[in-house]
C-alpha cells in the first residue's frame, strides 16, 4: 500500500481524435511540475498518477496548478482484494460525520465485483463501523472513490484544480505586462487556454525604478508557476515617452504612447513566433481603454490581440487576481509609469485621423526598431 | 565610477571593524554570561566597549545600554521611560523627528499621554518663539542633528530652554545622524541613542546612554541582562564592531566635503535649493531640491551614473509621499517633491563629489524639459 495522487482531467475529454496528443502533453506538463520535488508520473487507463514525491502536500499543490487538471485527489494504492479495500474504506472515514457515498467504479472486469455491487457493500462496512455517518446517494457531504485498475484507489473527496487546457497545446502569445492588477489575470486566462505566454514589460527609467522591474519579474514567476517559468521582454520605453511628450499634443499622450506599445509588442511577438498579443484592457476603465481608444491602439497591430478583461468590471478582476495569487505584489507601490507624461486631460475619443496626424512628428519607425533592438529578456 | 553619497542610509563598514567582528565569532564565541574564562573576556570586552564609548563622549554620569540599534534605543528611551512614571504627565517631541520617536510618542498619545509638538523653523532648527512646554512635562525628545536634512541642534540652548519651563523633565536627544559627528556634551542629556551603522560599523547594533538616575521600565525581558533593561544574550559581534567602529571614527576627512559638493552644484545648477540651514548644521548632510524634476526621478538617473543619494530618508522613500520632515517645516510640496539629499562620509573622496555634481549638472537640464503638462 503507498500514498499516491489521482488526476483528474476536464475538458479534455471532450477531444477526440486529439485526444492522445492533449493527454500526453498534460502528463508532461504535470511531470514538469511535480520534477523539483521528486514526483514520479505515470498516465494509465486515462488517469494521471502521481507518487513518490517527498511531500505529498507540495505535490498536490503543484499539479493543482497545472492547466488541464480538473482535481486531485490523495489516494491510497492497494492491492485489488476486496477485504484489504474494505480495511481502508473504513479506515479513510473513521473521522468523519454525516452523510456519505460510495462511488465505484471498475475498468479491470476480471475483478470479481461488479461497481454496483462493490458500492452497496463497501457502504455497509463503513455504515456499520462509523455510527456518525448516513448515506445520502443524491447529495452526500463525503465521497468515497473506490476505483478498481491496475490496482484498486481509494480516496476521499477531491481538491478543485484550475481547469483549462494543457500548456503547449494552444499555441504561443505575448502578454502586455504592467505591474497593475489586470495585466496579470489576463494573462492567465490566456494561459489556462493552453497558449504559451511571454511577457513584454516596459519601462522607463529613470522614471520607473529598478523595485518596478523587480516587482513585474515578481508577477512573471507567479504566472509562471502556471507553467514552467516565463519569459520576460524588457523594452526601454524612456526614449518614446520622452518624443511624444515633446513633440505631439499633450491629451494624445496616452493613446499613442499605447501605440508605441502595441507596435513594439507586435514586433516582439514576430521574433518569437507568437501569434496573438493579451493585453489587460477592461473598456472604460481609463482614458486608453475606451472604445475608441481601443480603436486606435487595434489600428497599429496586424495580428489578434486578446483582451479576455474586456467585460469585467475592477472588483471582479481583482477577486481574480486574488485567486491567482498575482494580487499581493501588483499591489506593491513601485509605480510602472509616471506621472511626467500622464496627460491631465487626456482624450477619450480620439480618432484614428487624429491621432495619425500627430504621430506624423515622429520617426516611428526608426523608434520601434530601436526599442525592440534595445529589449532584454530575462528567463523566471 | 561609483559615489556612495547615502551616508545618512547606512556606512559601509571599515576594515577594522570587520576584522575585530570576525575575530569575536571566531574566537571571542563565548556566551558573556558562562562561567569559564573565555566567557568572561567576552563580558570584559563589552564593558570595554561601554568604557570606550562613554570615554568617547566624555560622559561621567552616564551607564551604557547596548541595543539591536537606534530604533530599539529610541523606543526604549520614550517608552520605557514614560512607563516607569506615574499618571500620564505631559511630554513632548519634535515636529522633524525620525519614525521610531514619532511612532513611540503616536502611542502613548493614543494610551492619553498629552504631547507636545516643539515647532521648527523653516530651516527646521527649533522655533524657540513658538516653544512652550507645560511646567508639569516629563519628558521631552528632539534630535541632535536631523536624517533628512541635517540641522544641528544647539544642545546647551536646548536644555536650557527646557529645564527653565519644565524644570523636571527628562530630556532624551536622538543622537543617530550626530554621533562622533558633532561636538556632543551630555552632561544635560539625561538620555542619548546611538547606532553603529551610521559610523561605519555593522548594522543590528546601538546603544542607549542613560543617566545613573534615570529609571526605565524593560521592553524586553528574560534572562536579565544588560542590567535588567535589556534581556537577551548579548550581540558580541555586533557590540566588537560598534568597538571598533567609535576607537577608529575620525571625522577629519569630512572638513570642507560639504561645501565643496555644495559649491560643484551650485555652479552648475543655479537654480537648486538648499533645504535646512546652511549655518546650524551637521558636516555631512546635504538637502536641495532641484526645481522641476521629482527627487525620485533624480535619483533613479543618479543611480544610472553610479551615484547613490537619497530622497528623504530611506524608510520614508518607499512610502511613496513627500518627506514628512520637509512638509514639517513648512514647505510646499513642489519643492518638497523635488528635494534629494546627499549625505558624505569621512571616506568620500573629492573626485566622488566632483563626479556626483558633474552628473547632476548633465542629467538635471535634460530632466528638467519634461514636466506633467
Amino acid at each position: 500500500m503507498r500514498k499516491v495522487l489521482l488526476v483528474r482531467f476536464g475538458e479534455v475529454y471532450l477531444k477526440g481524435l486529439n485526444r492522445p496528443y492533449f493527454l500526453k502533453k498534460l502528463t508532461a506538463n504535470v511531470r514538469t511540475a511535480v520534477a523539483p520535488i521528486g514526483g514520479h508520473v505515470w498516465l494509465s487507463d486515462s488517469r494521471i498518477y502521481v507518487s513518490g514525491a517527498e511531500d505529498i502536500e507540495e505535490c498536490a499543490q503543484r499539479v493543482r496548478k497545472v492547466f488541464g487538471v480538473h482535481s486531485v485527489s490523495y489516494a491510497l494504492e492497494l492491492e485489488k482484494d476486496f477485504e484489504t479495500i474494505a480495511a481502508a474504506c473504513v479506515e479513510l472515514t473513521k473521522d468523519l460525520s454525516g452523510t456519505f457515498k460510495v462511488l465505484a467504479r471498475r475498468s479491470d472486469k476480471s475483478f470479481p465485483m461488479d461497481s454496483m455491487t462493490m458500492a452497496g457493500e463497501l457502504g455497509y462496512r463503513v455504515l456499520t463501523a462509523n455510527p456518525n455517518l448516513s448515506v445520502d446517494v443524491h447529495k452526500p457531504q463525503h465521497k468515497l472513490n473506490v476505483e478498481i485498475r491496475d490496482y484498486a484507489y481509494v480516496s476521499v473527496g477531491e481538491i478543485p484544480a484550475v481547469g483549462g487546457m494543457p500548456l503547449g497545446t494552444g499555441g504561443r502569445a505575448a502578454l502586455l505586462l504592467s505591474g497593475g492588477i489586470d495585466s496579470p489575470v489576463a494573462g492567465y486566462h490566456v494561459m489556462r487556454r493552453g497558449v504559451v505566454v511571454e511577457a513584454i514589460h516596459f519601462q522607463s527609467p529613470p522614471y520607473t525604478s529598478e523595485r518596478a522591474k523587480e516587482k513585474v519579474l515578481e508577477l512573471a514567476k507567479i504566472l509562471g508557476e502556471y507553467g514552467g517559468g516565463m519569459k520576460v521582454h524588457l523594452v526601454p520605453f524612456t526614449n518614446i515617452q520622452m518624443e511624444i511628450h515633446e513633440k505631439c499634443p499633450d491629451a494624445m499622450g496616452t493613446v499613442l504612447m499605447r501605440r508605441y506599445m502595441m507596435r513594439i509588442a507586435e514586433g516582439i511577438a514576430r521574433r518569437i513566433h507568437a501569434q496573438a498579443l493579451i493585453t489587460g484592457e477592461s473598456l472604460g476603465q481609463v482614458a486608453s481603454q475606451t472604445m475608441e481608444a481601443i480603436g486606435c491602439t487595434d489600428a497599429v497591430v496586424n495580428m489578434p490581440v486578446f483582451r479576455p478583461l474586456i467585460g469585467m468590471d475592477k472588483l471582479e478582476i481583482t477577486e481574480q487576481a486574488v485567486k491567482i495569487g498575482s494580487y499581493e505584489t501588483s499591489i506593491l507601490p513601485y509605480e510602472d509609469c509616471c506621472t511626467v507624461f500622464t496627460p491631465r486631460h487626456p482624450n477619450t475619443k480620439p480618432r484614428p485621423e487624429m491621432v495619425e496626424d500627430a504621430e506624423k512628428a515622429l520617426d516611428t519607425e526608426a523608434l520601434v526598431r530601436a526599442a525592440i533592438e534595445a529589449t532584454e529578456v530575462i528567463r523566471v | 565610477m561609483i559615489a556612495y553619497l547615502d551616508n545618512s542610509a547606512t556606512t559601509r563598514p571599515i576594515e577594522p571593524v570587520i576584522d575585530a567582528m570576525a575575530e569575536c565569532m571566531r574566537e571571542g564565541y563565548f556566551n558573556p554570561s558562562s562561567q569559564y574564562a573565555p566567557a568572561v573576556r567576552s563580558e570584559k570586552m563589552l564593558a570595554q566597549c561601554r568604557e570606550a564609548l562613554l570615554k568617547k563622549v566624555q560622559a561621567r554620569e552616564h551607564v551604557c545600554l547596548f541595543t539591536s540599534g537606534g530604533t530599539e534605543a529610541n523606543n526604549l528611551a520614550i517608552l520605557g521611560s514614560v512607563g516607569a512614571m506615574r499618571g500620564k504627565p505631559p511630554i513632548a517631541v519634535g515636529v522633524t523627528e525620525h519614525p521610531s520617536v514619532l511612532a513611540s510618542f503616536a502611542q502613548l498619545e493614543a494610551e492619553g499621554y498629552p504631547v507636545q509638538y516643539i515647532p521648527v523653523t523653516t530651516e527646521g532648527l527649533i522655533d524657540y518663539e513658538n516653544f512652550s512646554l507645560h511646567p508639569d512635562t516629563a519628558l521631552v525628545s528632539f534630535m541632535q542633528v536631523n536624517n533628512e536634512t541635517g540641522a544641528l541642534l544647539d544642545l546647551d540652548r536646548f536644555c536650557r530652554e527646557v529645564r527653565s519651563m519644565a524644570p523636571k523633565a527628562l530630556i532624551h536627544v536622538d543622537g543617530v545622524q550626530g554621533f562622533l559627528r558633532v561636538p556632543l556634551s551630555l552632561k544635560n542629556i539625561d538620555m542619548y541613542t546611538l547606532s553603529a551603522h551610521k559610523i561605519h560599523g555593522p548594522k543590528g547594533v546601538g546603544a542607549l546612554l542613560i543617566k545613573k538616575n534615570v529609571k526605565l521600565k524593560a521592553r524586553q525581558i528574560g534572562g536579565g541582562q544588560e542590567n535588567s533593561l535589556r534581556s537577551g544574550t548579548e550581540n558580541t559581534p555586533g557590540i566588537a564592531g560598534l568597538y571598533g567602529a567609535v576607537t577608529h571614527m575620525d571625522i577629519s576627512g569630512l572638513e570642507g566635503k560639504k561645501s565643496a559638493l555644495l559649491n560643484a552644484i551650485r555652479t552648475l545648477v543655479p537654480e537648486a535649493l538648499v533645504n535646512g540651514p546652511l549655518e546650524d548644521s551637521a558636516p555631512h548632510i546635504l538637502n536641495m531640491s532641484f526645481p522641476g524634476v521629482r527627487g525620485e526621478v533624480m535619483l533613479h538617473a543618479l543611480e544610472e551614473a553610479g551615484v547613490y543619494v537619497s530622497t528623504g530618508s530611506a524608510c520614508s522613500s518607499k512610502k511613496r509621499k513627500v518627506s514628512a520632515v520637509l512638509t514639517a517645516m513648512g514647505m510646499d510640496a513642489d519643492r518638497a517633491e523635488a528635494a534629494l539629499r546627499f549625505s558624505l562620509s569621512p571616506h568620500t573622496t573629492m573626485e566622488e563629489i566632483e563626479y556626483a555634481a558633474k552628473k547632476i549638472g548633465e542629467i538635471y537640464p535634460v530632466l528638467k524639459r519634461f514636466r506633467r503638462k
